[in-house]
């Protein structure tokens, strides 16, 4: 049996982004050489939404694409091979840009390891920051984010599950607890 | 999926879809500067060929290589194979060398099924004989599918020498799994026997056939593997079965041309429909390298199948 909680509902999430987007605005003085790149699939959706959100207050139009890393993960081997998501830049590139990786969720860290060798490959920002709608701690890689939604503290046995309009039909941050079998 | 690639006819619907779609995304990967992926560092792939090629070997060559695994490639020319050695001697080498993939082309049909009993590692079906050919069935749906749109309903034409064809009888298993209509058109001389147990329709007349296809694939008549009079010359061959500029202004507009090369200009195909911009001919050859790079992803990318 498994219990379930929601810790953010749809206008908690509505909150939480505009205020990441301000704070991009804020800590990039207004966004100017920014790139948001989201990682597949509910990062290219929240990416996407940082991007409207950004030309709704400022008026400037930022581009926004997708980093699927799925090649650059360290546990393919564990699992049989995965579908891919897609990696798709913005037509101007990410060179000399401030590239913002955006995510539903930061954990192990490891999914931000791989988009930063995902990033390599692809080019050379001048400097790379994250945005993460939860964070829910349990970090095994030295790795922060610059832009939180929520801090969330959990237990390991304890799964995150966002749900998005886009993709889902329903928004929402459930906090699952795996309980006694 | 399977954990290895031996005919088309294994590949589920779920399965070839699968291998489309990842293909899809890495053919992305060929158009940036850096066209490499991490993602088999430290697995090695064998290219195992008993029989000429070039595209299809150098083709497996660029996508391991992409993906970062290690190639060793092996040709029976200039290897203890011109000393006598087997089959299963030379598999068993490479096994003990700690191959994780085999690709395999060899003139005999069913040595990738023999070989696949034999070594751990994937089999990868590179052509053999006059069997099967399922990379190159995959990258030909890959490619009608891009130019096409879809597959489902549509109906392709394949001309020509299907009975030394290896490349037919994938595309047919592959094509019919993908719910397009295939027709066959062949002098009844180059059709195999058992043509009618095959999921699609058989026809001699190409000229009734081509205004009704949105896709014709040419076959390259194979004149190495032919030991009797299939057709009485090759000038009577091209007449009734090469597509000619007469031909070509048959087919509806947005048909293309397909062929999967080598190609005998003039003799199935004109030289000027060759080149015409409807034919993805060299387009073929590009697709090569990302599907066989979807499907060693895919067959060696996860964990290892049992």
């Amino acid at each position: 049996m498994s219990e379930s909680r929601a810790v953010l509902e749809g206008p908690d999430i509505h909150r939480a982004l505009t205020r990441i987007a301000h704070e991009i605005l804020e800590r990039t003085k207004g966004a100017g050489e920014v790139v948001l790149l989201g990682i597949p699939t509910r990062g290219a959706t929240l990416a996407r939404r940082l991007g409207d959100r950004i030309e709704q207050f400022e008026g400037v139009k930022i581009p926004v694409g997708s980093i699927d890393i799925t090649m650059y993960r360290d546990d393919l081997r564990l699992k049989p091979a995965r579908p891919l998501g897609r990696t798709e830049l913005p037509p101007d590139g990410i060179d000399g840009k401030t590239v913002v990786l955006v995510d539903d969720v930061l954990y192990s860290g490891r999914t931000v390891r791989a988009a930063l060798d995902a990033l390599n490959d692809l080019g050379r920002p001048t400097s790379v920051q994250l945005a993460t709608l939860v964070d829910r701690g349990h970090r095994e890689l030295p790795i922060r984010a610059d832009y939180v939604g929520k801090n969330l503290p959990t237990a390991k046995s304890e799964k995150v599950k966002v749900y998005l309009e886009e993709t889902d039909g329903r928004e929402a941050v459930l906090l699952i607890k795996e309980g006694a079998k | 999926m399977n954990r290895h690639l031996i005919s088309a006819g294994d590949l589920t619907k779920d399965d070839a879809l699968l291998i489309l779609d990842t293909a899809e995304e890495l053919a992305r990967v060929s158009e940036r500067s850096i066209k490499k992926l991490p993602t088999l560092r430290g697995r090695t792939v064998v290219n195992l060929f008993f029989e000429d090629s070039t595209r299809t070997r150098i083709s497996f060559e660029a996508a391991a290589k992409r993906l970062s695994a290690d190639v060793i490639n092996f040709s029976a020319k200039g290897s203890s194979v011109s000393k006598g050695e087997s089959l299963k001697d030379t598999a068993l080498t490479l096994e003990a060398m700690g191959a994780d993939a085999v690709v395999i082309r060899h003139g005999a049909s069913g040595a990738p099924h023999r070989l696949a009993t034999w070594v751990r590692g994937s089999v990868v079906n590179a052509g053999d004989g006059t069997h099967e050919h399922p990379t190159q069935a995959l990258l030909d749906a890959f490619s009608m599918r891009r130019r096409l749109g879809g597959l489902d309903g549509r109906r392709i034409t394949i001309v020509g020498d299907v009975l030394h064809s290896r490349v037919a009888r994938s595309n047919v298993l592959l094509l019919a799994t993908l719910g397009a209509d295939v027709t066959l058109v062949a002098p009844p001389t180059l059709l195999p026997v058992s043509v009618g147990s095959w999921p699609c329709e058989v026809s001699y007349d190409l000229d009734a056939v081509l205004p009704k296809s949105d896709a014709v694939m040419m076959l390259r008549v194979q004149k190495e593997r032919m030991n009797a009079a299939y057709f009485p010359s090759e000038r009577e061959y091209s007449r009734r079965y090469g597509l000619d500029r007469d031909r070509f202004a048959k087919m509806p507009d947005q048909a293309i041309v397909m062929h999967p090369g080598p190609m005998n200009r003039g003799m199935e195909i004109a030289a000027e429909v060759a080149d015409s911009p409807r034919s993805t001919i060299v387009e073929q050859v590009a697709n090569g390298v990302t599907i066989r790079m979807a499907v060693l992803y895919l067959l060696l990318g996860g964990e290892t199948l049992a």
